[in-house]
């Protein structure tokens, strides 16, 4: 296969993330290159998309991702997200995907102050608005904005997924941790990053069940493909 | 008085136990001396009341690889891998600081699985508290769920079962037990043995501070008193991404062969680590306490010695490999430091400013320790207890409102609202997780998983503590071969009052042999495990409960079954007999307020042959669902193969010599319920014969209804929200999570 169609792409592994290994297997099972990244890294090893995994970066006892943003990894990842590289960030890379400004909004606690650890439907907000069953696992996905910020993310249509009922309904009552508009994945304006609460890398595997989570792969390996010409 | 005390007394031990540490050393101890026999000595570290009985469990089988006296148990897989596994009760602590308690606890074992090279892979909290009408049980629960969450969420280690139970005797002594396993290469077992004169003694992890000093002597080896809010500075406090640095760094250490030994740092702390370390090689050690990376430079050297600061592990490293490994530890963000050496001769010695401030056999601390066979008697009230059989009496009750009240039960009802709040998926191998039979974690690039399970009734071990252990054993064996698997081997957590009571310790005796012969009849040997006695307070000790973990083998994860009725119209049938015994049930409890009479009978043969049928079946992939048959009976076991698989049932339950209520929530043991796959109803029914297993067709999947003939009729969907909702209802009640109630 050509590098085209086997995308490189790199997890980068900050002290305390959990989830990387995870991340890279579920890329070598979607078809991937997975590339290790180690948070001290200067560069990202000339890959064409970068994951930012699920976790407890750092222990995150300040705020969760405060601290992983400022790691010499993270500089590459700016550089990369500036030039159109893709970047996936989950959970814990979401959070850090907000604190580093390349995401809008921010993460607080549930709104009913527990972890949850739950598989839930997420609704795509694309045309077609397939509904993925996707496990979540946050204590803190809670997603805020002020109300200027959430209707310019509204207007500009940055929503990419958003808690449902398993037929698809968007409402409240399926909005397991509070988040406004039941936003659980967002994008910047380019399109280029995307940050979600739900874990699609727990969600490729049919041996360990429902497989929502391919959807999230096939998108990011198309935009890496569509970067690096074949 | 306390202020004359002899200082031995307060750190305590008894005067015969300080005359034989003087005979031993030919002198006095001095303080430092003192403080580290008190704490190697204490029952929590010494087992110097549980030993002589838990010698007599069967601890041999060609499966097990490394059997007790370890750090943890480690069973043969095959094709070279090995699973780790052990469990732990972090009770004492999580009664003063549930969070806490149960947060290092959690940390506590898993530098267990660790210590033996092993990746931990997985979790099971079994847990036991007092009735959740009472607000104080509310606040432990939730603090200790929250607790485990916290600790196991963040560390990345995946919580996938472990059962929660109700009891009167728990509301002042929480049961909180701790299980963990791991996974490693056969041949990368790390055993402790290789000691080495002049390898390097390295502390890696947290600096040491003067948290949980007393830890093992203080809280763990005595009952708590009205003033145990006072030992709250006795409770540790967890970092899980220290602990998370940890596993990295000593994982990685592992792999490239630059552990020459490990030990873990827990009860007892840098003493009991280096004496054991020293003691297991036949050697000696220095160890100079000026090295030792210190939170609050003041310290005494024997709060260093005792101190119980957590995520600290001693590895053992040849003096060449010493760079390379403190480079791995840098890497990681790891403080490490050489505190000392292993020397020939088998004596300690501890110097601090350049004095030696210790000096003991190291063996003298480990293996020398005291020995007690206490006195045994058998309550005497326990016989009109067990004369009051429940199922001697009519019942005349709605069996439709028995059914309800029995399956919203807190001991029955779903546990979701604990367990999600647990990372069950991390690492990616869960293949089921919790609410499950058995929770199934395979093994990464293979077919193959391991089925595992936690259980123990505190009813039956109240009513008769042989039974209840063997009745542990059985069930928790039961429920790994329910999901296809071949039970292998045995972890357990015997959690018990104030030994020096005679009834006490005849109640551990009893267990102890109920477990041995359950584990011989079953063919899983006890590879290791936990005593924790002085589990009381005031006048309230704990019932018997021993908890059993059983650790077995799936051949191929595919072939898993799981307990939800999966389609309509397969056949229903039950494996096993039926008989009265209402003694110690749910239904006693719940419905008419007792608990009483006499356990369940255990036939171990008949236990053995339902494993090997439901093992059998699973792999000839017979069955399109399997459940085992425990707490509520048949009833409850029905109901939960129709929640779970939201398939509802009518069945028809004979046997005219039994009452209704008898039929329905009769606990007899050794029962499963399974349904064949379409076309191989008459596979399963051969196989049962085979096997020797007794079966009866009682009805077919199907509908939104649970209808059991002419007994009861109940929607499905009203029985789920019974289940369901009955804890997160019980637990509403209290929305001060987090603040303990005066």
């Amino acid at each position: 296969m050509t590098a085209a169609a086997r995308p490189r792409v790199g997890v980068v592994t900050f002290p305390g993330s959990l989830d990387d290994r995870d991340a890279l297997r579920a890329i070598r099972f979607m078809g991937g290159d997975p590339v290790p990244v180690w948070h001290a890294d200067h560069d990202l090893h000339g890959v064409d998309a970068v994951i930012l995994p699920g976790g407890f970066s750092y222990g995150d006892y300040l705020r969760t991702g405060a601290i992983a943003r400022f790691a010499p990894a993270m500089t590459a990842v700016r550089e990369f997200a500036d030039s159109g590289g893709p970047v996936l960030g989950i959970c814990n890379g979401f959070q850090i995907l907000c604190e580093a400004g390349l995401l809008p909004g921010a993460l607080i606690r549930n709104r009913g102050l527990s972890f949850i650890c739950r598989w839930i439907n997420v609704r795509m907000q694309d045309e077609r608005g397939d509904v993925l069953q996707i496990p979540i696992k946050h204590g803190e996905g809670q997603f805020i904005a002020s109300p200027q910020e959430l209707a310019r993310i509204e207007d500009e249509g940055l929503v990419a997924l958003r808690y449902c009922s398993p037929d698809g309904v968007v409402d409240e009552r399926f909005t397991p941790n509070g988040s406004a508009n039941a936003i659980a994945g967002l994008r910047n304006q380019h399109g280029n990053v995307l940050g979600l609460m739900p874990h699609p890398e727990h969600a490729v595997d049919p041996d360990l069940g429902p497989t929502g989570g391919q959807f999230v792969f096939e998108w990011l390996f198309a935009a890496a493909r569509e970067r690096v010409p074949a | 008085m306390i202020a004359t005390e002899p200082l031995h007394r307060a750190l305590g031990l008894s005067d015969e136990e300080f005359e034989a540490i003087v005979t031993r050393l030919n002198r006095e101890p001095n303080h430092t001396e003192l403080a580290m026999f008190a704490a190697m000595w204490s029952e929590h570290c010494s087992y110097k009341s549980s030993k002589v009985h838990l010698r007599t469990l069967p601890t041999e089988g060609p499966q097990i690889l490394v059997g007790p006296g370890q750090d943890a148990g480690v069973v043969d897989l095959g094709q070279g891998m090995a699973c780790v596994f052990k469990i732990e009760s972090h009770s004492h602590p999580s009664a003063i600081e549930p969070y806490q308690g149960a947060a290092t606890g959690v940390g506590g074992i898993i530098r267990d699985i660790l210590a033996m090279g092993a990746r931990p892979v997985a979790l099971l909290d079994p847990l036991r508290f007092g009735p959740l009408d009472d607000p104080r049980n509310r606040y432990l629960f939730s603090g200790v769920v929250a607790g485990i969450g916290g600790y196991g969420n963040c560390v990345g280690v995946p919580t996938v079962g472990g059962e929660v139970k109700f009891a009167a005797s728990h509301s002042s002594n929480p049961t909180v037990n701790v299980m963990c396993l791991g996974f490693a290469r056969a041949d990368a077992v790390q055993t402790g043995r290789r000691g080495g004169e002049g390898n390097v003694l390295l502390l890696m992890g947290a600096a040491t501070g003067r948290d949980g000093i007393g830890g093992v002597s203080v809280l763990a080896s005595r009952t708590l008193e009205d003033d145990a809010a006072e030992s709250r500075p006795s409770v540790q406090i967890g970092d899980p991404f220290s602990e998370k640095l940890l596993i990295e760094a000593c994982l990685e250490l592992s792999e490239r062969g630059l552990l020459w030994g490990i030990q873990d740092l827990g009860g007892a702390g840098l003493t009991c680590a280096v004496s054991e370390s020293a003691a297991r090689a036949g050697i000696g050690a220095d160890l100079d306490l000026d090295q030792v990376h210190l939170r609050e430079p003041s310290m005494e050297p024997f709060e260093i010695l005792t101190s119980e600061s957590q995520e600290r592990m001693l590895a053992i490293v040849r003096p060449a490999d010493l760079e390379t490994v403190l480079e791995v530890c840098r890497g990681w963000g790891l403080e490490a430091r050489a505190v000392g050496k292993l020397r020939g001769g088998g004596q300690l010695f501890v110097r601090r400013e350049g004095h030696v401030v210790a000096r003991v056999p190291a063996a003298a601390l480990t293996d020398e320790g005291p020995e007690y066979h206490r006195p045994l008697a058998s309550p005497p009230w326990l016989i009109r207890v067990r004369e009051d059989d429940p199922a001697t009496a009519p019942f005349t009750g709605s069996l439709e409102d028995a059914f309800l009240a029995v399956l919203g039960s807190p001991g029955i009802a779903s546990m979701r609202w604990a367990f999600e709040q647990y990372d069950s998926l991390v690492q990616g191998g869960t293949v089921m997780g919790p609410g499950a039979d058995a929770a199934v974690i395979r093994l990464e690039g293979t077919i193959r998983a391991v089925a595992v399970s936690t259980d123990g009734n505190g009813r039956y071990g109240f009513l008769d503590p042989f039974l209840g252990a063997a009745h542990a054993v059985a069930e928790a064996a039961r429920n790994v071969a329910a999901v296809g698997a071949r039970p292998l081997a045995v972890t357990n957590c015997l959690n018990f009052g104030n030994p020096e009571r005679p009834e006490v310790m005849w109640q551990f005796a009893e267990s102890v042999r109920g477990l041995g012969e359950a584990c011989r009849a079953l063919g899983t040997p006890v590879t290791g495990g936990n005593v924790s006695f002085y589990n009381e307070s005031g006048d309230s000790a704990v019932v018997p409960t021993p908890i059993v973990g059983v650790v077995g083998l799936l051949d191929d994860y595919r072939l898993m079954t799981r307990a939800g009725f999966a389609d309509s119209g397969s056949s229903i049938y039950l494996l096993g007999t039926t008989f009265a015994e209402l003694g110690g049930s749910q239904f006693a409890e719940t419905v008419l307020g007792k608990v009483s009479g006499r356990p369940p009978e255990l036939d171990l043969e008949a236990e053995a042959n339902l494993h090997s049928f439901l093992y059998e079946a699973a792999r000839q992939d017979l069955l399109a669902s399997a459940h085992d048959c425990s707490d509520g009976g048949l009833a409850v076991a029905l109901a939960e193969c129709a929640i779970s698989g939201g398939v509802g049932f009518s069945v028809s339950l004979s046997g005219r010599e039994l009452a209704p209520h008898v039929r329905l929530f009769s606990e007899s043991a050794s029962r499963a319920v399974v349904t064949a796959r379409s076309g191989r109803e008459e596979g399963v029914e051969q196989l049962a014969g085979l096997h020797g297993v007794p079966l009866t067709r009682i009805g077919l999947t199907g509908g939104s209804r649970m209808r059991f003939e002419g007994m009861l009729d109940v929607a499905l969907a009203d029985a789920l929200v019974v289940y369901e909702g009955a804890i997160p209802k019980l637990m509403s009640e209290s929305r001060s999570q987090g603040v303990p109630p005066v």
